[in-house]
């Protein structure tokens, strides 16, 4: 089971075809995290940690619950706290754990030029392979969501593997167990996705919170990491969700366009100057004085 | 150095000096390199020139550094030629019959300086194309210290810097073509520093008539 679960289905920097490619006996699975039952209680960063044994590290304070502005290379997991102001005047907590989304279709491995650095089960898990990072952190740009970190010591960059050594055993990843408020869920994509929009429709109709959705970005293909959120039209408030999330276009024109036009013009210049020597040859060919120390011409 | 230090003897003309011609080895080792690293970031079909270089992740680390030398180098020929390298009225005569020269028939080519208007083409390509390089290069040797709300910085330097690359690489072929292929004596005047009389002659008529046309009697 757990072989065909971490079958292959991308692989960043490949030439040639990938093991798992066109297969589809896996499902795909998903983590969903509904916001709206998140008390912040940061036991999923713990058990994170604990799990995938990171080292701890400094921790800051500003008079905040954050004590720890962003994910690093050794913290995969950070709950980031929003205070929000409603219409009325009062205060509301929009609290989002924050990590790797998983997404359907990667920016990190479309930007990795490393072969087997970045992986894509067909189970949809995005794997960094740290032994084949050469860390140029092209992962960095190719990210829409701002998670690969470098560690500054072995160049080598480290992200959420959604526990993949879990769930190839048939376990919830570390986070999903050590929620005390259940808001967060772990299991196959379509089921997930029914639940968060039942979640949804439950905030909407009876909860007051109208603009209640399911945040799962179509610009990056869908992700694994699905959310609920209190107010879907404005993810940017929940620590800067970006509203329509796209491999940076850059990058694609990079990877794509360009990487075929200057294949093209350097295999065909190439071509091009033989094709010329071959037609016109050297320049000096009937000149004896060009070299008058003897040199053959 | 005046005109008539650079007559050598043997019917021949010093062309470049030690000092032109170490900074163009310099630029052109740290270039190759370059060149080699930066195809196997490129594609993966080349992905393999980095493991037979000592392993992608050792190139990742030298290629910023070879980069910095490159840029030394090719800072150091803007300095020496960047004055040789103006735009003439010759040079505007010359594309316009570029394709006699691109055809062999240099006798109808309008009388070209120490460098002709194609040289200072590369020269001026190569100059730009290496601050392009350093700026975006900068970025992308420290993705992770670009803040997030600079990250168009990285949008940009991901596509500026093989762009420029490979604008290099159209030149470079060119320039490898021409010196060592179709110009013979080119390639030995950035070896030896010299060239004979009959090829500066006629492929540089101009720069001829100014370290000769002074001296009575141009040996040949």
């Amino acid at each position: 089971m757990s072989q065909e679960i971490l079958r292959i289905q991308k692989i960043s920097g490949h030439a040639g075809t990938v093991p798992g490619e066109d297969t589809q006996r896996e499902y795909k699975v998903s983590k969903l995290i509904d916001t709206t039952t998140c008390i912040g209680c940061k036991a999923c960063e713990v058990a994170c940690m604990e799990w995938n044994d990171l080292p701890f590290g400094e921790t800051v304070f500003n008079n905040t619950y954050q004590t720890m502005p962003e994910t690093r290379w050794n913290y995969w997991n950070l709950i980031l706290f929003n205070e929000h102001e409603r219409e009325d005047g009062t205060l509301m907590w929009l609290m989002r754990k924050n990590q790797c989304m998983h997404c359907a279709e990667p920016g990190c491995l479309a930007a990795c030029p490393a072969d087997g650095a970045i992986v894509q089960y067909t189970n949809g898990i995005v794997d960094f392979q740290q032994a084949n990072c050469i860390g140029c952190g092209y992962c960095i740009t190719g990210c829409p969501f701002d998670i690969p970190k470098m560690n500054p010591k072995t160049n080598r960059v480290f992200k959420c593997t959604l526990c993949t050594d879990r769930v190839s055993e048939g376990l919830e990843p570390a986070c999903i167990k050590s929620c005390p408020t259940g808001c967060l869920h772990f299991g196959s994509k379509d089921d997930m996705k029914f639940l968060a929009e039942g979640r949804a429709k439950q905030l909407r109709d009876h909860s007051n919170f109208p603009n209640a959705g399911v945040y799962d970005p179509p610009g990056v293909g869908g992700t694994g990491v699905i959310y609920v959120l209190h107010d879907a039209t404005r993810p940017e408030l929940y620590g800067g969700l970006p509203k329509d999330p796209r491999i940076p276009w850059t990058v694609k024109l990079w990877k794509g366009p360009l990487k075929w036009l200057g294949n093209v013009a350097m295999v065909g210049g190439l071509i091009g100057l033989f094709v010329h020597y071959l037609r016109f040859g050297p320049k000096d060919r009937k000149d004896e004085d060009i070299h008058p120390g003897g040199e053959k011409s | 150095m005046s005109p008539s230090e650079q007559i050598i003897p043997h019917g021949h003309v010093l062309r470049y000096t030690l000092k032109e011609r170490l900074t163009h080895w310099v630029a052109a080792g740290a270039y190759i390199y370059l060149l080699m690293t930066g195809l196997a970031f490129w594609s993966p079909w080349l992905f393999w020139v980095a493991v037979i270089l000592g392993g992608a992740p050792l190139s990742r680390m030298l290629h910023p550094w070879a980069g910095l030398i490159f840029f030394a180098a090719v800072w150091n020929m803007y300095v020496m030629w960047a004055p040789q390298m103006k735009h003439t009225d010759v040079d505007k005569k010359w594309w316009k019959a570029v394709r006699y020269y691109s055809t062999n028939q240099d006798d109808k080519m309008p009388p070209a300086g120490r460098y002709n208007a194609g040289q200072k083409f590369l020269f001026w390509g190569f100059f730009w194309s290496a601050v392009a390089l350093l700026a975006s290069g900068v970025v992308l040797w420290f993705p992770e210290r670009i803040p997030w709300n600079l990250r168009s910085l990285r949008y940009i330097s991901v596509i500026v810097h093989p762009a420029a690359a490979l604008f290099t690489i159209g030149l470079f072929l060119i320039h490898i073509y021409m010196g060592v292929f179709a110009e013979r004596g080119a390639f030995g005047s950035v070896i030896r520093g010299d060239v004979s009389i009959a090829f500066a002659k006629r492929y540089h008529p101009g720069w001829y008539k100014e370290i000769v046309g002074d001296s009575s009697t141009p040996r040949k």
